[in-house]
């Protein structure tokens, strides 16, 4: 069967849904991920975009992540405090999806700046979504393209924390998301370690580990 | 009370130079007219908040109007980045004030509710709250740690496009809803445009509906089409391929200039710029029909 490196990562991240999971939804890869899941192993995948929808069932691929076709069809829409605070925040969230420039070996990620963040060498958009998602949702996953200088030593800007210096110090720092479970990048997969450094757990076929 | 007027006396007469102004809409509704308008109109050294700057702060950038921007995400939404806005601030032109959606919106809603601060949950992420020196930590005084707080925002005008409004301001939104109302109920002075200026009766019809009361509103004005490339629910579609021409246009100072000279100040009015864009725009932009089923409210 023929298939491009980011349709495997496509499935890779549908395949980390469980049915009946609620899923905070971005555009684009995760966007796939999602609806190939609930059309597959997870028809009961409940889906939440930021913007406000809950419940969503897109008739296309949305280029935003506030694209009407989200809205219609949807189960109910309510403003972004309330999505956010009400979804979010309460804990009511089972599955995050996140991505950034930079990812540290536990999961830290920067969406932010590279280099100083008075002095930027390249402003990024910034956190959106993703400072609370990484915090609060139960799971959270991280999608990237597998390259070198996407996975430093240490990130520029903490944008989303994900392990901090290790699981011990998530765990003391008591925010109520168990983390990021795994990194999906187009060569295979990450996992955390008991100590939360990602540990490569797969590879795509081809791929020399 | 009618407040009935013109875009044009609305933004001359409620939007002064220096003004911090917000223009509502998380992708939906953002109300591009007001903001070409006010690039006419050579306003200057405005604050422009908003959670995603998105096309229309970078255009009023693009155009001198602002000073600094107070935001959450700066991206060109499923696109890329704002590439005036991001080398405005990577050359220091461009005074920012940073925030995740969470604290943007937390800050309008303690500024909609008369909140001196807002509480939120922490993360583990501080970088963002050490750049930021408007974040802030308080001990819960019920016990359980630290609550991270934030300040409320009261921005001096609020811009809001909505489907349909009466005379008075009373103005109903449906389809997302963002933080339209509490950027209504959060500012000074509010701008509403709609599609459609409706009858009293269309409005006391569906009261559920109703996003944002007449009393707080300065100026209603007849706006059709005033989201494009942004959309209307039901209205219009987003324009997604001009989202993506505009990251083409911004690649060289000389093609923004020339698009801010042809589509902002070389039209009188958004009636003209729709105009402008043509059938072919029109016919992709049209949406079918989808009919929510009424409801009844009860006569009593």
């Amino acid at each position: 069967m023929e298939y491009t490196a980011s349709e495997l990562m496509t499935v890779n991240a549908a395949r980390l849904l469980r049915d009946g999971d609620v899923v905070f939804v971005g555009v684009g890869l995760p966007n796939l991920a999602c609806n190939l899941a609930r059309r597959t192993h997870a028809p009961n995948l409940l889906m939440i975009y930021e913007a406000g929808v809950v419940g969503a069932r897109p008739n296309r691929l949305p280029l935003s992540i506030g694209d009407p076709t989200l809205v219609s069809g949807s189960t109910l829409v309510c403003s972004m405090y309330e999505i956010f605070s009400l979804y979010l925040q309460r804990g009511n969230v089972d599955v995050g999806f996140l991505g950034g420039a930079q990812i540290d070996r536990y999961g830290n990620i920067n969406a932010t700046v590279i280099g100083d963040y008075d002095q930027p060498k390249v402003r990024l958009p910034g956190s959106g979504g993703s400072m609370e998602i990484a915090a609060w949702a139960n799971r959270c996953y991280i999608i990237t393209p597998h390259q070198k200088r996407r996975f430093p030593q240490r990130v520029d800007f903490r944008t989303s924390g994900g392990f901090l210096d290790g699981k011990h110090q998530r765990l003391e720092s008591g925010v109520r998301g168990g983390g990021p479970q795994a990194v999906v990048t187009d060569l295979g997969i990450l996992e955390p370690d008991t100590s939360g450094k990602m540990i490569l757990t797969a590879c795509h076929p081809g791929v020399d580990g | 009370m009618s407040k009935l007027m013109p875009l044009e006396q609305a933004v001359s007469q409620f939007i002064q130079d220096g003004d911090c102004v917000y223009a509502a809409g998380f992708t939906h509704l953002i109300p591009f007219a007001v903001g070409h308008e006010i690039i006419r109109q050579r306003r200057r050294d405005l604050v422009l908040a908003r959670a995603t700057p998105d096309l229309i702060y970078e255009q009023m950038v693009a155009a001198g109007c602002a000073r600094k921007i107070i935001f959450s995400y700066i991206g060109n939404p499923g696109v890329g980045s704002l590439r005036i806005v991001r080398s405005e601030i990577e050359a220091g032109r461009l005074e920012i004030e940073e925030y995740s959606h969470f604290g943007m919106i937390s800050r309008l809603q303690a500024g909609a509710t008369g909140l001196p601060f807002i509480p939120m949950n922490p993360t583990a992420a501080l970088d963002l709250e050490r750049a930021n020196p408007r974040y802030r930590r308080v001990v819960d005084p019920y016990g359980g740690g630290e609550v991270v707080v934030l300040p409320p925002l009261n921005p001096d005008v609020a811009i809001v496009h909505v489907q349909r409004a009466d005379r008075d301001g009373n103005a109903h939104i449906w389809g997302i809803i963002g933080e339209q109302k509490e950027a209504a109920f959060a500012s000074r002075r509010v701008i509403i445009t709609a599609e459609e200026i409706v009858d009293e009766d269309i409005i006391r019809a569906d009261p559920n509906r109703t996003m944002i009361p007449g009393f707080l509103v300065s100026a209603v004005c007849h706006v059709p089409f005033c989201a494009h490339p942004s959309y209307t629910q039901g209205y219009y579609d987003r324009d997604n391929a001009f989202y993506l021409t505009w990251d083409q246009i911004t690649e060289s100072p000389e093609q923004t200039r020339a698009y801010l000279d042809e589509w902002v100040y070389g039209v009188d009015d958004r009636a003209q710029y729709w105009e402008k864009l043509g059938a072919e725009c029109h016919d992709r932009l049209k949406v079918e029909p989808r009919l929510s089923k009424p409801i009844n409210y009860g006569e009593y």
